[in-house]
């Protein structure tokens, strides 16, 4: 009888670590912010009743969804190339999306600092090319942030779509072609709707992490583009509004998760290959 | 052959690849520079700013708390995590489909509320050492990794082969450790090498894990940059890199890297 165990007995330390460490944390968390004193839910009216925070959640979204759209684009572009490169040439530059994703993200957002600087390059070339006598403050602004997340998640994206685009038949961009459809009409006809799926998944994965970011608005928005986990950041460790930094935590779980499973309901639906 | 892309389209792929690897580029030549502030192309060629990371203790600690702790989060969520990997491929009819999701839940839940979370109910709450609560941390971080990369191995084992060694007689446990582990050794040494650059380079878990004497090198670069913009950092961010190359070379070395693309 011992046997019919076998295979809880072998994931149990597992699913204890998850559920001990994780589930219940997570929950206790979400739970603090139901049980204060002020009413069920006061911190959350507390957080969309503020104008400052209300602009840090949209500012985020915003950030996230421009990073997510711009990657997209670049990521299926420059996917599209990739998975048609020769054999070599195509390890090497899937090598060359994996170093940088491998390289970690407070290394990759410096980078961004010293390019982005006030005595930064792109200020001592623009000044040297007489394009401006006085350097830019690019730092700390919307923008230096959505590059810097760029940089980060465009590899992802490369990576992901790589693998939908090597996928699709060779057999079926041909029989597009000799039907007539010129290359641009095969592009825009066949082969992105069958990428569709894997954009979605993409997408889910460069929005989410862009939401939940901490290291690149810190170094690059500061106080002034605060987002959702630099906010968290400062409400837990600085101010130690512990109900306060729960709040946000529980709206980044409720958002992150609808999104995932939403998005993947509709990448099912989306999906040619399954229909 | 129709499906080769247009000139403009290699030329845009062209540009991304160039704003990739431009600012990687970037940051080791700052690390070279000799001058005491931040510059590119480096102005003079020195070492001292690498010199100069073993002299701040803050950073000598740190990459030794990071180190250990990337070892042992990876080496304890590989002896649960192939466990796991195992039961969820051999007794599949056993166990509910609602399991392999629990293993992939620290993906889900987004890193920085997992940290928040765990400094609340794990090391203030339940009074864990800071060490403890950031190794807890890291081997849920990279646990998914193990599960899943493994499993996906486990997934094209032919499980008749270990059937005949047992029926041969051949004890279970030692059928596991002499037939089942060295047909999976490409996906254990995959999902190491990931769980490990995972955890070396994490922050946003870490953050809130961290007290007196104990941080990890992201965060402490993190610090140091809000005080400092001198090349030492340029320096450590390369010594990190470095650490990425060295682990890739092993990757390239046994199993050859188009599998991370998958």
């Amino acid at each position: 009888m011992l046997k019919r165990y076998t295979g809880w007995t072998l994931a149990l330390p597992a699913t204890l670590l998850v559920t001990l460490f994780l589930v219940l944390p997570v929950a206790a968390t979400i739970a603090t912010t139901f049980a204060d004193a002020k009413g069920v839910l006061a911190p959350y009216l507390a957080f969309f009743a503020s104008g400052f925070r209300r602009t840090v959640l949209w500012r985020t979204l915003e950030i996230s969804l421009a990073t997510t759209a711009i990657s997209l684009v670049l990521g299926f572009l420059t996917a599209y190339v990739v998975a048609r490169a020769p054999g070599r040439m195509k390890s090497v530059l899937i090598i060359a999306a994996v170093f940088p994703l491998l390289t970690g993200v407070v290394v990759r957002s410096f980078a961004w600092l010293i390019i982005l600087g006030k005595n930064g390059i792109l200020n001592n070339v623009l000044v040297g090319i007489g394009v401006t006598d006085e350097p830019f403050s690019m730092l700390y602004t919307q923008g230096s942030v959505i590059v810097a997340m760029v940089y980060l998640f465009t590899p992802l994206m490369i990576l992901t779509l790589v693998g939908v685009l090597e996928n699709i038949p060779e057999d079926v961009l041909q029989a597009s072609a000799s039907l007539g459809a010129s290359p641009s009409a095969t592009f825009r006809q066949v082969v992105f709707p069958l990428a569709v799926p894997g954009l979605i998944v993409g997408a889910v994965l460069v929005f989410t992490g862009s939401f939940t970011s901490y290291a690149t608005p810190q170094l690059l928005g500061g106080e002034r583009q605060m987002m959702m986990g630099t906010f968290l950041y400062q409400r837990a460790m600085v101010n130690f509004d512990w109900v306060g930094a729960s709040t946000i935590a529980a709206i980044m779980v409720v958002i992150t998760v609808a999104v995932v499973l939403a998005m993947t309901r509709i990448a099912k639906r989306l999906n040619p290959m399954t229909t | 052959m129709t499906t080769r892309p247009s000139p403009a389209l290699i030329a845009i792929a062209a540009l991304v690849y160039v704003f990739l690897v431009g600012p990687l580029v970037i940051v080791i030549g700052a690390s070279l520079s000799d001058t005491t502030y931040l510059t590119f192309p480096p102005q003079g060629l020195s070492l001292r700013w690498f010199e100069n990371i073993f002299e701040i203790t803050a950073f000598r600690r740190t990459i030794v708390t990071s180190l250990q702790i990337a070892f042992l989060s990876t080496g304890l969520a590989l002896l649960i995590g192939i466990p796991a990997a195992y039961a969820l491929n051999r007794y599949r009819i056993q166990l509910p489909s609602w399991l392999s999701t629990v293993f992939v839940l620290p993906i889900l839940v987004p890193e920085i509320v997992l940290g928040f979370s765990l400094l609340k109910s794990v090391a203030v709450g339940a009074s864990f050492p800071i060490f403890v609560s950031l190794l807890i941390g890291h081997t849920l971080l990279v646990l998914p990794y193990c599960v899943r990369v493994i499993s996906a191995s486990l997934a094209s084992f032919d499980f008749s082969i270990e059937e005949a060694a047992i029926s041969l007689g051949s004890p279970p446990a030692k059928t596991f450790f002499t037939i089942v582990l060295p047909n999976v050794r490409a996906g254990v040494i995959a999902a190491f090498i990931l769980a490990f650059i995972t955890s070396i380079n994490d922050v946003s878990t870490s953050l809130f894990l961290t007290g007196p004497g104990i941080s990890t090198l992201p965060i402490q670069i993190l610090a140091h940059v809000e005080q400092f913009f001198d090349p030492t950092i340029a320096s450590v961010s390369v010594l990190l890199m470095f650490l990425t190359v060295a682990v890739m070379a092993i990757v390239e070395r046994t199993l050859g890297l188009t599998f991370l693309a998958k």
